[in-house]
């Protein structure tokens, strides 16, 4: 086989494995989205939150240190203890659930029959605001996080391909283990949706609030919920990402191209945000290698984004969304 | 007391229509410009000019711009940055290219050039709307900024990929490049700004203008009364571009004097500007002063009381600014959503009726 088209087939690859974490992110949009129909631009600063603070609770770091330190002149870095990986996770859950209940009680429930378009900018406004609380509480220096996912290159697949093809092709063992991570993810979604309480609770808050409501769900609790599920998802994309490329602010850039993903996929289907984010990856990753040396390099910055725009203006609804039907 | 129209009769139709019917807002108004062109640059020094004053007057101008599309026809934009710096590469090929125009021409160019780009990536807003439109504007903001950091011809294949300001004159003061004198800087600024805000004070009470609160309102309603949605969206984003390439020119070529793309006009402008709009109030051309004045002192004043007054690092300041910024956003959105301007409005009500109760 050409050595061009092998490339091509690697790069196919990596770029599947990429989708899956733009997936990831995109999966929390679609959650919030249709249980509240809150436009969640926040959903990256999440997963880097989580990630911050998952990082911050394994090394004992003090939160606020930076703060405590200037105000009252002490030096104060650590506890001097290191928190197992699955006590860590479970703590940083905790903290997520908090952080969902408290974005429930003190912003959207005083938003609850605004615009959508308000609710939007109240979540850029949230995007913000736990930036700041992120760097404050846990440092903005670039941290390394590890939890003990296989990290480096499949020897396997190496050598398979190698004797297959005569070039090995290269992936990482961490795409493997988020794309399975990511299988284990929509699954429990999936189940949690259709076989439990909560779960047809949430669907049928996502079908119609009002309905919902006369029925005796409790849209407060349904809406806390499902944030907390949202933090979750957050959580684990932002392990998968912090453990590819550290955890620092470019991650919630980063997590921003779940943005096009939603629009190729729809804003209200999971397996659409799920294809769109393996369209996005495979995308970005062959237009990098087939027409990027030819302008300069560096698309992946904006063709998600133009793919999506093109993409709106012949179907504004996605793949998989609900067609816009416009009322009066 | 002061403030009220009794005994303020307009005697013609030209009376009646003016921009203030009421003669203690004219009187303001004349008194506030007065002060700006006849006073502040007199007392104006290097610090003040450029920590405040001119940043303070760009933004306006930007925030004019995103007002005009935001706030009064509806169109969410989170390209702004990306927007800028078309005015400031403009800006900067026509200032080389043609070094004997005056640099108001192309600072009016460069708006012109604006405009016609961002009225290109309005084109979308003709199929989607909401955050579907505001992510597709996000598109704008990161092809344009990777396109000026790409393609060299934007920044004459200097070898830095910056862009810098040549030195170039106004009736004989030099006002861009590393020689300007700061009241030079303020006044080009605020002739820029009066200018603008004239403009857009008119087009938004005119029917352009109307055209675009009945789009903003409710579009389908807008159409069936005979609003061209195409020609009312069309024309805001092109007045909007114009406004903000105004701004992204300035900034480059006035107070900056050197830019690249990336670290001038990243995404963190569209933000910035956003905020300004929001917290100044939403369609309001006041409010769009009020919040660029309230976002460029922010910074300043976090800076100078936790840093300089206590001591903090600065990092923890900038850090702080983001946590206040983004709660100012949510408060503002939660408690007045029409924002600093509405606060003033409502301020007026009750001098109106001021020392009576009703």
């Amino acid at each position: 086989m050409p050595d061009q088209l092998l490339f091509a087939m690697e790069v196919t690859l990596n770029g599947l494995m990429a989708g899956v974490l733009y997936a990831l992110v995109a999966l929390g949009f679609v959650l919030i989205f249709k249980a509240s129909g809150i436009f969640n631009y926040a959903q990256g600063v999440m997963a880097l939150f989580a990630a911050l603070t998952l990082v911050g609770i394994m090394d004992g770091q003090v939160p606020f240190a930076h703060l405590i330190n200037a105000v009252f002149g002490t030096d104060i870095h650590h506890f001097g203890w290191h928190v197992p990986a699955l006590l860590a996770i479970f703590l940083t859950m905790v903290v997520m659930v908090a952080l969902a209940w408290a974005v429930q009680r003190f912003i959207f429930r005083h938003l609850v029959n605004q615009e959508p378009i308000l609710l939007f900018m109240a979540t850029i406004g949230l995007a913000f605001v736990m930036e700041g609380v992120g760097d404050i509480m846990w440092g903005a220096d670039i941290k390394k996080l590890d939890v003990g996912l296989p990290q480096g290159i499949n020897e396997w697949i190496d050598i398979t391909t190698f004797e297959a093809f005569g070039y090995g092709f290269f992936i990482d063992n961490l795409d493997i283990s988020a794309t399975i991570v990511a299988i284990i993810l929509v699954a429990a979604l999936i189940a949690f949706s259709q076989y439990t309480k909560q779960g047809r609770a949430l669907r049928a808050v996502a079908d119609d609030h009002q309905a919902a409501l006369s029925v005796g769900i409790s849209l407060n609790f349904i809406w806390i919920l499902v944030w907390s599920i949202a933090g979750f998802v957050a959580l684990v994309a932002g392990i998968m990402w912090g453990a590819k490329s550290g955890v620092q602010f470019s991650l919630s850039l980063i997590a921003l191209k779940a943005l096009p993903v939603l629009m190729l996929g729809g804003f209200t289907s999971i397996p659409g945000a799920i294809i769109g984010g393996l369209i996005i990856g495979v995308g970005e990753k062959l237009f990098e290698f087939l027409i990027g040396p030819m302008v300069g390099g560096a698309t992946e910055n904006w063709f998600a984004y133009v793919l999506a725009l093109l993409f709106l203006v012949f179907r504004p609804q996605g793949l998989f969304g609900e067609k816009i039907i416009e009322r009066v | 007391m002061f403030y009220r129209e009794a005994g303020d009769f307009s005697t013609t139709y030209s009376q009646d229509s003016q921009t203030f019917p009421i003669k203690f807002d004219r009187y303001r108004y004349y008194v506030v410009l007065a002060v700006a062109f006849l006073v502040v640059p007199f007392f104006i020094n290097d610090y003040w000019a450029n920590a405040v004053f001119v940043p303070f007057l760009i933004y306006a101008i930007a925030a004019i711009g995103l007002n005009i599309l935001t706030g009064y026809c509806g169109q969410v934009s989170l390209g702004t940055g990306g927007f800028m710096a078309v005015g400031a590469y403009a800006c900067y090929k026509l200032m080389t290219g043609f070094p004997d125009v005056s640099i108001v021409i192309h600072v009016l160019l460069s708006g012109g050039i604006t405009a016609a780009v961002v009225t290109l990536f309005g084109l979308p807003s003709l199929r989607i709307k909401g955050f579907y439109l505001a992510v597709a504007t996000l598109a704008a903001q990161f092809f344009l900024v990777w396109l000026f950091n790409k393609v060299s011809w934007f920044y004459n294949y200097s070898a830095s990929g910056q862009i810098s300001a040549p030195e170039r004159s106004v009736f004989g003061v030099i006002v861009t490049g590393p020689n300007t004198e700061a009241w030079a800087k303020y006044l080009i600024c605020l002739v820029f700004v009066t200018f603008c805000a004239i403009v857009a004070r008119n087009l938004t009470r005119g029917s352009v203008g109307r055209k675009w609160m009945a789009i903003r309102d409710m579009d389908i309603a807008a159409e069936i009364i005979g609003v061209n949605p195409m020609a009312a969206k069309l024309t805001a984003f092109m007045v909007s571009g114009f406004f903000v390439g105004i701004a992204g020119a300035l900034f480059f070529a006035v107070y900056l004097g050197a830019a690249e793309a990336n670290d001038s006009f990243g995404i963190d402008k569209s933000f910035l500007v956003l905020f300004m709009v929001i917290i100044g109030g939403l369609g309001s051309i006041f409010g769009s002063f009020a919040g660029a004045a309230f976002m460029v002192l922010l910074p300043v004043l976090l800076k100078n009381v936790l840093v300089g007054g206590l001591g903090w690092p600065t990092d923890l300041a900038a850090h702080l600014q983001f946590i206040i910024s983004g709660s100012l956003i949510i408060i503002f959105l939660i408690m007045e959503p029409h924002g600093l301007a509405q606060l003033w409005r409502l301020a007026k009500e009750k001098l109106r009726l001021w020392p009576f109760p009703h």
